[in-house]
């Protein structure tokens, strides 16, 4: 295990750090955690098929870059999108309801887990083919600066879909044509069942950028506060015009693959070890409670989410059934 | 010693050439690999070295001259020691200048007759004029690819657009299809207007993930929020003696899947108009040119808002004894088969598809309705392509109207072979339409 992945997070209180900001991500971690419970309890109820990919342990990343994301920054990743979505400030029943394959989802029932897409939010998918995601967020980063909008490109991909060519095709393009896009490796350890070590050869996979001249930091995604720093670093490297930059960040799933992943390729050990040493969400709730928050605060905003996913999934359980003519709509324009 | 120095074939499907210049004088001595002419095919100005050492003797095509065929002899070389008139004098009797007529047009440019508003151009220009006009008319259309912009386009299609339109707009790609397709794609989907030229749609299976994956299905998967208007073009199916690899049709993979346009145009017109539709239409459109095409020249509309609708076929030619359904080059080979059924009393009935995907059925079917037979034309393979699409759309729609079963004309089932003589065999030729017009017609 990966040694800035074992340590704690300082839980002395970062007086830079506006507590309003800490509450926010405390609140959006939490949000996408209890939503993602609340989407495996769905499951195993039948109410979600298909494939389902749970972000749970990995919240910290997307939280703690969105927080340095503006408006118009677009937003790229993979199959395992619920807590992207959310950290978008997409409508969780909205969300919820296109897992249950209904008409108020995203889209309209016809995506699914692994495709929702919300352009007012500039999210651009959610998308079911390892590191497809890659050269659309390239080439998003590549409209921003074709418009010359000072609007970043966000792409989110695992460390199974770093061995896939057209990651490296893209980062050969994006330094090229010096594209702002952030490239961010959630890097779990595990492409499904298949371990970095066993997948990947080389040292760290931040370190295949180089080749192609592009600035890299490794993270220890699982510390909210370090994943938000990095990101400023990285948004502002590319928002000045100097091409991409990659984040590689130590994560960890707590959950399965997908829904159907019985996990025998690790040990119950190693993932509880995590969860007690380093769970971003504990640790940012200590980090709270330093500051000064009161347990009953952070007891009433676990209540009032707990109620937001509540009504999220009752909504998604109410919602029909897309209509019968659904089937021929959306395939073209015109 | 006399040698002939004869009009080099610079590419695959080079017929002629322009001598644009000579670099050398008569009686200038020449070693190998000296530089002795520039030559201008369709597709780029190329440099001619000396392959043998001696004098020139005599340049016998003069500069500057157009439709030089391959193979015609331009100058001659004699030994260095040899006095240049007397050795001409030996092959004086060669007939070859009279022979060989050098032309100054384009062979198949006699029989067009240009329409009112028209011009005569190759299909190459009219694709390049389509993509002009809308450029200019449309800032969010750009265009990628290999050797697009320096080098003025592979088959010269996109030449003159990084002059006009600078290098914001006209994108050199490295060489890989996959990662710049996708990359297309992803401007789409941030409200731009890509052009992705594959240099031809065989190296395009590289990025099959992306357009049909990425590209087709991302509209329908969001329930009609992530429109993807883009256009991938490029030469499609076989070009002339580049075996099975860089020789496919792939119109029947691509006209399979929902959420994509397939387009594939004939001539000028249709090139023009097409084009310029695909750019404009906020749908992905595969766009299936043809290089041995490129050259050809048609009657064109000059309108810079000229425009053909997708989904629309033309009838090229009307008849009332079978309907050949064709598109692309099988176009030509279909209205040339039709003159020589004429002979047979054999009116036929020629379809251009122009799109295949959306299939215009109510053309085809009224057609069918008049002829009641049908031949269906592509060079790609039989099994599963574009005539077993028409003959099942027939079949459904109807059958009641047919006196004989659809036939297909189409590329042999075998990878494309090598050999010029099995190239041959493996392509659909014009007899294979006459003959199997002649076959429905005779069957009642």
């Amino acid at each position: 295990m990966n040694k800035n992945m074992a340590k704690k997070i300082s839980i002395e209180p970062k007086m830079n750090y506006d507590l309003n900001l800490l509450q926010d991500m405390y609140k959006k971690m939490l949000l996408i955690r209890r939503f993602e419970e609340k989407a495996g309890q769905l499951y195993g109820m039948g109410q979600i098929g298909g494939f389902c990919h749970l972000y749970i342990g990995q919240e910290a990343v997307v939280v703690g870059i969105q927080s340095a994301q503006i408006d118009g920054d677009s937003i790229v990743t993979s199959y395992r999108d619920h807590g992207h979505m959310l950290a978008c400030d997409m409508d969780p029943k909205g969300v919820m309801a296109e897992l249950t394959g209904r008409k108020d989802g995203y889209s309209k029932g016809k995506g699914g887990s692994m495709h929702m897409f919300s352009r007012e939010k500039g999210f651009f998918g959610g998308h079911g083919i390892v590191a497809a995601q890659v050269p659309i967020g390239a080439g998003l980063a590549f409209s921003h600066k074709y418009n010359g909008n000072k609007n970043v490109s966000i792409t989110y991909f695992g460390d199974g879909a770093a061995n896939q060519g057209q990651v490296y095709e893209s980062y050969n393009i994006a330094s090229l044509w010096k594209l702002p896009v952030v490239f961010v490796i959630e890097n779990n350890k595990y492409g499904m069942g298949t371990s970095v070590n066993r997948s990947s050869a080389g040292e760290n996979l931040s370190n295949r950028g180089k080749p192609y001249g592009i600035k890299s930091e490794i993270v220890d995604g699982m510390d909210i506060l370090a994943v938000r720093d990095a990101a400023i670093r990285a948004i502002d490297y590319c928002r000045s015009g100097k091409g991409p930059y990659i984040l590689e960040m130590k994560t960890y799933r707590y959950r399965g693959h997908s829904m159907s992943d019985p996990a025998k390729y690790r040990t119950r050990d190693e993932v509880d070890k995590i969860r007690k040493t380093s769970d971003p969400i504990e640790n940012i709730k200590l980090l709270l409670n330093k500051m000064g928050v009161e347990d009953k605060t952070l007891k009433d905003i676990d209540r009032d989410i707990k109620s937001v996913i509540a009504e999220a999934a009752k909504f998604a359980q109410d919602s029909p059934e897309p209509s019968e003519d659904e089937l021929f709509t959306d395939i073209t324009i015109n | 010693m006399t040698i002939e120095i004869l009009m080099p074939a610079l590419s695959p499907t080079m017929e002629e050439g322009t001598l644009s210049k000579w670099l050398v004088n008569e009686g200038d001595s020449i070693s190998s690999g000296d530089l002795i002419a520039e030559i201008e095919t369709d597709k780029a100005t190329m440099e001619v070295e000396a392959v043998d050492d001696g004098k020139i003797g005599q340049l016998l095509v003069p500069e500057g001259t157009e439709g030089v065929k391959v193979n015609t002899p331009i100058a001659l070389l004699v030994d260095t020691n040899e006095s240049p008139h007397a050795s001409i004098k030996n092959i004086a009797d060669k007939p070859y200048l009279e022979k060989e007529k050098i032309q100054s047009k384009p062979t198949n440019d006699k029989t067009i007759s240009i329409e009112a508003n028209s011009s005569l151009i190759t299909v190459r220009e009219a694709l390049r004029n389509a993509m002009a006009e809308e450029m200019r008319a449309d800032k969010n259309v750009f265009i990628m690819g290999e050797e697009v912009a320096e080098y003025q386009g592979a088959y010269k299609v996109t030449q003159g657009l990084l002059d006009e339109f600078g290098d914001k707009r006209v994108y050199d790609t490295p060489i890989t299809e996959h990662g710049f397709a996708g990359i297309g794609i992803g401007a789409a989907f941030g409200n731009l207007k890509p052009i992705v030229e594959f240099m031809t749609f065989n190296f395009a299976m590289q990025a099959m993930d992306q357009i049909i994956n990425s590209a087709a299905k991302t509209l329908y998967m969001s329930g009609g929020q992530m429109g993807c208007p883009i256009v991938f073009r490029g030469p499609n199916g076989a070009a002339s003696r580049v075996a099975a690899q860089h020789s496919q049709c792939y119109a029947s993979w691509y006209a399979h899947c929902p959420g994509l346009k397939v387009v594939s145009p004939w001539s000028s017109k249709d090139a023009k108009g097409l084009l310029k539709s695909a750019i404009r239409d906020p749908d992905p459109v595969i766009f299936l040119e043809n290089e041995v095409m490129y050259g050809q020249s048609f009657s064109c509309p000059d309108d810079d808002n000229f425009t053909l609708p997708i989904g629309k076929a033309n009838i090229e030619k009307e008849g009332n004894d079978v309907t050949i359904i064709a598109f692309s080059i099988m176009v030509g080979k279909s209205l040339e088969a039709a003159e020589i059924l004429k002979d047979k009393n054999i009116n036929a009935e020629v379809i251009n598809l122009r799109t295949l995907r959306p299939l215009d059925i109510d053309t085809i079917i009224e057609s069918v309705k008049k002829t009641n037979r049908v031949v269906t034309c592509e060079e790609g393979f039989p099994f599963s392509g574009i005539g077993a699409e028409i003959s099942a759309i027939i079949s459904e729609k109807a059958f009641d109207w047919l006196d004989a079963p659809v036939v297909r004309v189409t590329g042999k089932d075998v990878p494309m072979p090598y050999a010029a003589n099995l190239e041959k065999l493996a392509l659909p030729q014009v007899v294979d339409i006459v003959s199997a017009s002649a076959q429905v017609c005779n069957e009642d």
